[in-house]
């Protein structure tokens, strides 16, 4: 821990912390460009010069500059004044003058700092210089003239995505950043350098001169593209949601969001259902609220009912469905949509028990049958940073590209009963060993296996839980959790042969089996179960509602409603209050406050924020014979869901990026 | 005047071959076994007690600098020694003239100066643009592996010392140390921060020394003729024998072994032949290649050419290549000409130098023809302040320092310009 002095106050650091670090636990702002917490040290911008002694006369990189006992740093010297304003101006000389028209107006921080550490006005009389646009792909709006070569940029996609898209071109004041041959940048994070680029030189292009950041009402929220649950915050004008970004949250998305929970954004005011529709000859037609109830009391199902949950529904939706069933007499509720029929007669068989950032930490990890960059991006970052630090990691399954080295041990998930020496070997000398299932594996019994897996290499130990379930959709854990399992999947509900089967934005439902029931369907998007639906009642999507999610690691997060939904569409629950009494059943709420806390009565863990702990694994069963090959359930990453099939963004990704559809620039 | 037999290069000029049977005519590669038998401490030791200084230009004493190697190398992390010859330095042809015509110097020299750091290999990293050189010098170690002077237990002592060429890409900036370590794991020639420093982390993160040609060529000798006989030569804190290439208005340019501490009026005469035109006809001197301030004529020529003979006039040793100026030289088109080298070869990693650098050309690029505000004098002396120091490497500096000399001591001349160019315009 050693001493040192900022601007004459004493105080301690933790050892290892940088000068930089020294000064910001001073309370001193270091102004920067290049540093960021979360990448390297390139020490590149100067920004940061502070002066410190012992040391040469002259200022140092703060940022690079290890703390050490006695020193004595100043950042309010002249010295220090006076390179802030030389490196500020250096940086503006070829900066355009075009904060008007830029994106990156109101939260820049080239123009945020040159307000405080820049001079007045302009000293330099020459021609400024000019940098050709890079085509980054249908994301990444590249403006590079304004570019200050911090490299964030090309940190990132080197260190925390691990591919080498991005780059340095030429030398002097001729560097350039540019893609590989000016491709687009085709991983699945890479939109995170928009927000990582500190001016207005990468900007979001579908985002492009929609807003200023001052007219936005910014909401808390929560991502509902996959089970990762990342952090994000909403932001919104009037009654349309614009942008959405990424929250810090160490425990849970760090500071990334993938590029489909960033962009699906304009999904959410296209292919809307604003009203209800109701299927008269074969015909969905549109109806008011009175003729869709009315309609749905004539079902008079009696106890025939069924609920089928989707992938972003959050709890409170599935609580009032399950309430309304219950008051029917029904407790036909699944959410596993696609057949998936795993045990969950214990939660900590399915639940990704070592956490998020607890994974980083693993020495040995088998991944069975999960392609992590599709289904949950940031868990991949994860492993990334594991790998980094000398993990092992095996994969059962399809070959992927990893970002780390990884090993395939082939498509058959019978492989886990039978490891090569190799694999066994590694995970006997493990200190913190991990199993992670996908869906694919869980498809195949990977979820039995592992646990024996888990028992054989003892996975768990002190302190450390190393057998983890990777689910792919937001609403799993919040539905299994609330009972939203059949013992034998939905296969039983089909079994059952319900009259009514109430569908909560279920969208990758085989409704060709449920032809004989009346499909009521409870959605924001006109996608597959509404076609299938015999009435539509219009709902709000995760960004119209305040909702309840519960992510793969078991963590409940709040998100708040941040607009209205569209037209005539209505929040679920007051969908499902009102459907009880089409219906003449009481659910025993009528405000949304009591919905809540009817469901926290139920399900305490719900009722805070944070892990909600399952307790200890079950015992493996005796005799486990996984067989089958494997086959990861998404084929494009991209149009995982309705909000992303109607966002005209994913489908242009998914063209490009995925199917290599080559698209025109439009002349600017 | 140096004498022939106090000489370290004897074949600086190429009369003689420059193959291992001339090598070793001219005593390279005499028992060189015996050399390594006293041990790396003791060589250490001696490389220290001659006073040698790095002749690449900072002028670190070249025993320190291999004394903070690992006494103990971890075998996962061998020690290795980077042999700078990327000899960019506008004035600067002494290493050149070495690989060309005494390769097995050098070649020993690495493996002398590589036991004494106990590494594992040396890295000679050769300027791109030298081509025949490049062909001589990996000649020349393939000789050395031939005979079994380096590789397995080179030149008999049991030690294990290998030797690779890499030929470099045209960047000046690769004869920075880091720079060098980043271009040789094949990456972008961009200088890393220090710390932490090569002798803790260097090539592939290992610890590494990067030495000059020069500085690494004359430990042999050092070592067969004793540390005394070497620092018999120049003043206190400069000492030894060391090439000095002077280019430019002399009658007779060349590259000359000769004492430091040399006046540079008998530099000049005995060697060169005198300023063109005669003593009165020198306008001004760089005397340790582009990238230290210049030094006018009345203060130069009784100067001492050591490191700190010439920080006493203002400028500095380098690498002792004399560019030599009279008056029929356009000062400042000539610091213009350099404040363009610098500016084309900024690797733009940093702020400071990669938008200093090309305002500091431009600027100059006006002065030329006084197309320029008088207050611009100052404006671009400021402007070479603000890059002064706030680097990641000394290119920076580098490129500050020639226009802070001019304007030091050729203010009225570019005043004069200016003037003239008002007047012209008037007219």
């Amino acid at each position: 821990m050693p001493k040192l002095t900022v601007d004459g106050v004493e105080l301690e650091v933790p050892a290892g912390a940088t000068v930089l670090q020294a000064c910001e636990l001073a309370g001193k702002e270091i102004p920067r460009f290049c540093y960021h917490e979360r990448l390297s040290i390139a020490g590149n911008c100067r920004m940061c010069l502070v002066e410190v002694k012992p040391g040469p006369p002259k200022p140092q990189a703060s940022c690079a500059l290890p703390a050490t006992e006695g020193q004595e740093i100043r950042t309010d010297s002249e010295m220090v004044r006076k390179a802030r304003e030389g490196v500020m101006e250096f940086l503006l000389i070829n900066h355009p003058l075009d904060c008007p028209i830029c994106d990156q107006g109101g939260e820049c921080d080239l123009q945020d700092q040159s307000v405080a550490y820049g001079r007045g006005a302009s000293r330099y009389d020459e021609n400024k210089r000019a940098v050709t646009e890079k085509y980054m792909g249908p994301l990444i709006k590249t403006v590079m003239t304004r570019c200050i070569h911090c490299t964030r940029c090309v940190r990132f996609s080197e260190e925390i995505a691990g591919v080498d898209e991005i780059g340095a071109l030429y030398r002097g004041e001729n560097m350039q950043i540019s893609t590989y041959l000016e491709g687009a940048a085709k991983h699945e994070l890479s939109a995170n350098v928009i927000d990582l680029c500190p001016v207005g030189a990468l900007t979001s292009r579908p985002y492009a001169f929609e807003a200023r950041p001052w007219e936005l009402k910014k909401t808390l929220s929560i991502d509902v593209s996959d089970a990762v649950g990342a952090n994000i915050r909403v932001d919104s004008r009037g009654r349309e949601v614009l942008r959405i970004l990424p929250r810090v949250n160490d425990d849970v998305n760090e500071e990334w969001l993938t590029d489909k929970g960033r962009f699906c954004v304009d999904g959410l005011t296209r292919r809307r259902l604003d009203k209800p529709w109701l299927r008269l000859d074969g015909k969905l037609q549109a109806a008011t609220w009175a003729e869709a109830f009315a309609a749905i009391g004539k079902i008079n199902p009696g106890s025939s009912v069924a609920v089928i949950a989707g992938d972003m529904v959050d709890c409170e939706t599935m609580f009032a469905a399950k309430k309304l069933a219950g008051a029917l007499g029904s407790s036909l509720l699944e959410g596993r949509q696609t057949g998936l029929a795993y045990d969950c007669t214990n939660l900590a068989a399915v639940n990704f028990n070592t956490t998020f950032a607890g994974i980083e930490n693993a020495d040995a990890i088998l991944i069975v049958g999960s392609q992590v960059r599709d289904e949950a991006a940031l868990v991949n970052v994860r492993l990334r940073k594991a790998a980094k630090k000398g993990a092992k990691v095996f994969v059962v399954g399809p070959e992927w590209e990893t970002t780390y080295a990884a090993t395939f041990l082939g498509d058959d998930i019978a492989v886990i009963a039978k490891l090569p020496k190799e694999v066994s070997d590694a995970f006997k000398a493990a200190e913190r060993p991990a199993i992670i299932v996908g869906g694919a594996g869980a498809a195949k019994g990977g979820i039995e296996a592992g646990l024996a897996f888990a028992e054989k290499f003892k996975l768990v130990r002190d302190g450390w839980n190393g057998f983890n379930v990777l689910h792919f959709s937001a609403a799993r854990m919040g539905g299994l959790m609330l009972g939203y399992a059949q013992a034998g999947g939905i296969a039983d509900i089909v079994a059952a042969k319900p009259r009514m089967v109430i569908a909560l934005g279920a969208d990758e439902v085989d409704y060709t089996k449920f032809a004989g029931s009346m499909i009521v369907y409870i959605g924001h998007h006109g996608d597959k179960g509404a076609h299938a639906a015999d009435v539509v009642l219009p709902a709000a999507a995760f960004t119209e509602k305040d909702g309840t999610y519960v992510n793969t690691e078991g963590r409940v997060q709040y998100a708040e409603k941040a607009v209205f939904a569209p037209g005539d569409a209505r929040e679920d629950w007051t969908i499902l209050r009102a459907m009880a009494d089409a219906l003449g059943v009481s659910v025993g709420f009528d405000s949304f406050d009591a919905l809540r806390a009817a469901m926290i009565a139920e399900v305490p863990a719900l009722g805070t924020e944070g892990l909600a702990g399952y307790g200890a694994l079950p015992e493996a069963p005796k005799v486990v014979k996984p067989e089958g090959m494997i086959a990861y359930p998404i084929k494009d990453r991209y149009l995982t869901n309705a909000i992303c099939r109607a966002s005209p963004t994913m489908q242009r990704c998914s063209a490009e990026l995925l199917h290599g559809e080559t698209f025109a620039e439009a002349a600017e | 005047m140096l004498e022939d037999r106090d000489r370290i290069f004897t074949n600086v000029y190429g009369y003689q071959p420059w193959n291992l049977d001339a090598a070793r005519m001219r005593g390279d590669w005499d028992n060189t076994k015996d050399i390594l038998a006293k041990g790396a401490d003791a060589i250490v030791e001696e490389i220290k007690a001659s006073g040698l200084r790095g002749r690449g230009g900072a002028g670190f004493p070249t025993g320190l600098k291999w004394s903070f190697m690992p006494k103990q190398p971890d075998p996962n992390r061998p020690s290795f020694l980077v042999i700078n010859a990327d000899e960019s330095e506008p004035g600067s042809c002494k290493d050149r003239e070495i690989i060309r015509h005494d390769p097995h110097k050098l070649i020993e020299g690495a493996l002398v100066a590589g036991f004494a750091m106990r590494a594992r290999a040396a890295y000679i990293y050769i300027r791109g643009e030298y081509i025949r050189e490049a062909e001589t010098l990996v000649a020349a170690v393939k000789e050395a592996y031939a005979a079994g002077l380096i590789g397995k237990n080179a030149s008999g002592s049991g030690y294990d010392f290998d030797v690779f060429v890499h030929r470099g890409a045209g960047a000046y900036i690769c004869g920075e140390e880091t720079a060098m370590i980043e271009s040789l794991e094949g990456k972008k020639g961009q200088p890393r921060l220090k710390p932490p420093f090569p002798a803790g982390a260097g090539l592939y993160g290992c610890p590494t020394t990067v030495n000059n040609v020069e500085s690494i060529a004359v430990a042999p000798t050092i070592m067969r003729r004793g540390a005394a006989w070497f620092s018999s030569f120049g003043r206190e804190n400069n000492k030894g024998t060391k090439l000095f290439q002077i280019s430019g208005h002399v009658n007779k340019p060349c590259v000359v072994e000769e004492a430091m501490s040399i006046p540079f009026s008998e530099l000049i005469e005995k060697h060169c032949g005198g300023i063109t035109g005669g003593r009165d006809n020198l306008l001004a001197v760089i005397p340790g290649g582009s990238s230290v301030p210049l030094v006018p004529a009345a203060e130069i020529w009784d100067a001492p050419m050591d490191f700190d003979g010439l920080k006493a006039v203002g400028s500095g040793l380098g690498t002792a290549a004399v560019i030599v100026m009279d008056k029929s030289t356009d000062i400042v088109k000539a610091i213009s000409r350099l404040s363009y080298f610098y500016k084309h070869e900024s690797c733009g990693q940093c702020t400071p130098c990669r938008e200093g650098t090309g305002w500091m050309w431009r600027v100059m690029k006006r002065l030329e023809t006084g197309d320029a505000d008088p207050a611009e004098i100052d404006l671009l002396y400021e402007v070479t302040k603000q890059v002064e120091g706030h680097t990641i490497c000394a290119l920076g500096d580098a490129a500050a320092w020639p226009i802070q000399g001019l304007l030091r001591h050729f203010r009225p001349e570019i005043e004069r310009r200016i003037a003239d160019n008002v007047r012209e315009a008037a007219e």
